[in-house]
């Protein structure tokens, strides 16, 4: 059963990077407009370079 | 939303630091926001940030789809007016958006603190189940206690942070010595922590921990769906609003200037242009004209104005120009006066208690009687403290409103989408449960069965010279009924004969020559005819002989007869009140087939019968869009109003129509009772999950397995059902 004393700190972490990652997105405002980011990607008008 | 648009703009370095001269001759940026109704894909929203970025002086413009709308970071000299012809240009119709108003909207502090919170006992509760599986299968000794304790130092961080909105909640309402559906959460969860704790710090074998959180858990996506829903409602009603952008023009020693109707003050001179709306009260200093007072009053009759003449805020300027003195601005217009009606009926409205908050008065005494019953019981056979307390934190956690937190919000989430797709906005949170009682319904005429456009009845009275010389008078003119005599006349194959020195006398009507004669078409007192009750325009042909009026009566709404059949169909009563003439009311009635109506009513009388109404135990569905109605939305059971109701009586009603068609209310009415029906079946599911669970719980069998099974299912079950109502 030793490899709890990895496989924990582990899963928390992974858990842990999903909550901050969540976090960061709330934070950025990437829920603001989800109709409008689903069609932006479909754009083709930054596929060759980004926007400035 | 200066707040929440910050980090948005950071996306753009670029934008702000390219060295363009607008950025370097403007250190202060306007802040625009232009409504896109018609925008609905990825190539509209390139067409338009393409079309916005390349006009001189706009820093960095962006589309958001989702609520169709652009937001534009300018110069200040970019004027949203210069705009609209741009995207006018692309084939976007757009309008104006005062951002003040959305500014309200926007500070969506509260739904992103939810959510956090939401994600925070999400992650928790996985990472604890995951533990509690693997005791639940069998992990024993000195493992199990590893994993209650890991689980502990998840779990208390995770409750105490996530489930403040209930601590609040039950706080307040145990200050004020009542109980809420809050107040046996925060007892269970509670009591699930520290008796768990306790367990586990002496080895035992059952802990609550995972129950805890996913109790937080589900709990917390029932509070975060009933705040979408309203936040949604509440961000389109409030854009309804922010698209009457408060400005008017002020005469600032001859030259007119554009300010913002706040900053208007006693005795300026405001110049009210054709098809404007009143901004203050006042008496017109210079011009003549007329005035469509349908939304104060429902007169359709358009009144006489001409300097010295008393006008109300909310009035329509109709043909010529007005300069008026203002005489009470802001809060002290009649438009704010109505308030004072507004909050003495609303306050017969607020007796309404939701069947949530009544089945929470059943519910949480039950539970705290159940559990503390099952403590002494237990307490008194085993004298066995640890055990007692096991036995009442299993009874709180099962017996917990997990179900009944998600009963209410998933069944109104559900129902008001399906509304909103029918053009529908409920404003407020109950507005469903209320309108699903409603057995009695009463219309206001103008504006709400009415759509307030005029149209020809007398076509045929008139010969075809006499209608090619009212042709060419009336298409001088932007009058409305010169406008539906002008669509009337076309669309009869009548072309305008040749009139010259076509002139419009603001107020009167419009005249000029024909084959030498004096030819006049205007309002009855200008031609010396007699003004009957309903709506007209005379025309004087000068070939002698009185003046003829062609009559007209308010076309209908679109649905407005499907509406009042339907509802008819339903069983309901129809009633109709209005401030317009016996005559029109009348008419209006017969057509619709509404047997009671009642006309010439002022707004107390509006209030009043409403009042009566429900005196009498009649559950009232008031429609109305008018100023004089606003008293009567509020008294009403429950109220409805179309979006081209002015702000005050949308402000009063619970339920917005967006689209023109009155059809969706009785629809509504079904949509709702459907929804009711659910609700009260999703207390009873929960309830009967309970039924069964509790025993379990009270006899001591009850797990952390059986318990976790019971309200995932129950929560899961109550979910499914209300996505039935789609």
């Amino acid at each position: 059963m030793s490899v709890l004393v990895y496989l924990i700190p582990i899963s928390l972490l992974l858990g842990g990077g999903a909550l901050a990652a969540f976090v960061y997105t709330v934070r950025s405002n990437q829920y603001d407009d989800p109709e409008g980011d689903s069609r932006r990607i479909l754009s083709e008008e930054w596929d060759d370079h980004p926007k400035p | 939303m200066t707040a929440q648009m910050r980090p948005a703009m950071a996306v753009c370095p670029g934008c702000v630091a390219a060295p363009t001269e607008a950025v370097e001759t403007a250190p202060t940026e306007a802040r625009l926001a232009l409504s896109l109704p018609s925008i609905h894909c990825q190539a509209c929203i390139s067409a338009v940030e393409r079309g916005l970025n390349a006009y001189p002086g706009i820093h960095s413009a962006r589309v958001n789809l989702t609520l169709k709308r652009a937001l534009i970071e300018a110069d200040p000299e970019v004027r949203a007016d210069d705009l609209i012809p741009v995207l006018a240009g692309l084939g976007f119709e757009a309008h104006e958006l005062d951002l003040a108003t959305l500014a309200a909207t926007q500070s969506d502090r509260a739904g992103r603190d939810l959510l956090m919170r939401l994600a925070v006992a999400g992650f928790a509760s996985m990472n604890v189940m995951l533990l509690s599986i693997s005791v639940w299968s069998g992990a024993a000794d000195a493992t199990r206690d590893m994993f209650h304790w890991i689980s502990a130092a998840i779990a208390f961080p995770a409750v105490i942070f996530a489930g403040q909105p209930f601590f609040k909640n039950a706080w307040s309402a145990l200050r004020v010595g009542r109980l809420n559906m809050d107040v046996p959460i925060v007892l269970a969860l509670v009591l699930a922590l520290v008796t768990s704790l306790w367990e586990t710090s002496l080895s035992g074998e059952h802990a609550y921990f995972d129950a805890a959180l996913t109790l937080t858990f589900f709990l917390l996506a029932g509070r975060y769906l009933d705040y979408r829903t309203r936040a949604v409602a509440r961000s389109a009603a409030e854009e309804l609003a922010a698209l009457e952008v408060p400005r008017a023009i002020r005469m600032e020693a001859g030259a007119e200037v554009e300010v913002a109707v706040a900053d208007l003050a006693i005795g300026d001179l405001i110049l009210v242009r054709p098809g404007g709306r009143m901004p203050v009260d006042g008496v017109v200093a210079e011009g003549q004209s007329e005035l469509d007072r349908s939304l104060l009053t429902g007169e359709t009759l358009p009144v006489f104005a001409a300097p010295g003449a008393q006008v109300s805020a909310g009035e329509v300027n109709l043909t010529g120009p007005l300069v008026i003195r203002a005489e009470a601005v802001g809060e002290d217009t009649s438009l704010h006066r109505m308030a004072d009606l507004v909050a003495i009926a609303e306050s017969g409205r607020s007796r309404y208690t939701s069947l949530a908050d009544s089945a929470a008065k059943l519910y949480a005494p039950g539970v705290h009687i159940l559990s503390a019953l099952a403590f002494v019981g237990w307490y008194l056979y085993t004298f066995d403290l640890r055990m007692a307390l096991n036995i009442a934190a299993a009874v709180l956690i099962i017996t917990c409103p997990c179900a009944l937190g998600l009963a209410v919000p998933a069944v109104t989430t559900a129902a008001s989408g399906r509304l909103f797709k029918k053009g529908m906005l409920i404003k407020h949170a109950t507005a469903l449960e209320r309108l699903a009682g409603v057995d009695t319904v009463v219309f206001d005429k103008t504006g709400t069965l009415t759509a307030g456009t005029p149209q020809l009845e007398n076509f045929d009275d008139f010969g075809r010279e006499d209608l090619e010389i009212a042709l060419a008078l009336a298409e001088g003119s932007a009058h409305p009924l010169s406008r539906a005599l002008t669509s009337a006349a076309r669309a009869a194959g009548i072309a305008p004969a040749i009139v010259t020195d076509l002139q419009e006398r603001p107020g009167y009507g419009t005249e000029g020559l024909y084959q030498g004669r004096e030819v006049r078409l205007g309002r009855a007192g200008w031609l010396g005819a007699d003004q009957g009750s309903q709506t007209a325009a005379w025309l004087d042909t000068g070939a002698g002989g009185p003046a003829r009026g062609f009559r007209f009566t308010d076309s209908l709404r679109p649905g407005a007869a499907e509406a009042v059949a339907a509802l008819h169909a339903a069983g309901k009563e129809v009633l109709l009140i209005s401030g317009d003439t016996t005559g029109a009311v009348e008419d209006l009635a017969a057509r619709l087939g509404i047997s009671k109506w009642l006309a010439e009513a002022l707004p107390e009388d509006k209030a009043a019968r409403v009042q009566m109404l429900t005196d009498q135990g009649k559950k009232v569905l008031m429609v109305g869009d008018g100023l004089n109605d606003t008293a009567a939305l509020a008294a009403a059971h429950v109220s409805i109003s179309p979006a081209s109701a002015l702000d005050a009586a949308r402000v009063a009603s619970d339920i917005v129509l967006l689209g023109q068609d009155l059809e969706p209310i009785a629809e509504a009415c079904v949509v709702a009772q459907k929804a009711t029906k659910r609700i009260r079946e999703n207390f009873r599911i929960a309830t009967l999950y309970n039924v069964i669970a509790v025993p379990l719980a009270i006899a001591g069998f009850a797990t952390p397995l059986i318990a976790a099974l019971a309200m995932s299912t129950s929560s899961i079950t109550v979910s499914l059902n209300a996505l039935r109502l789609k």
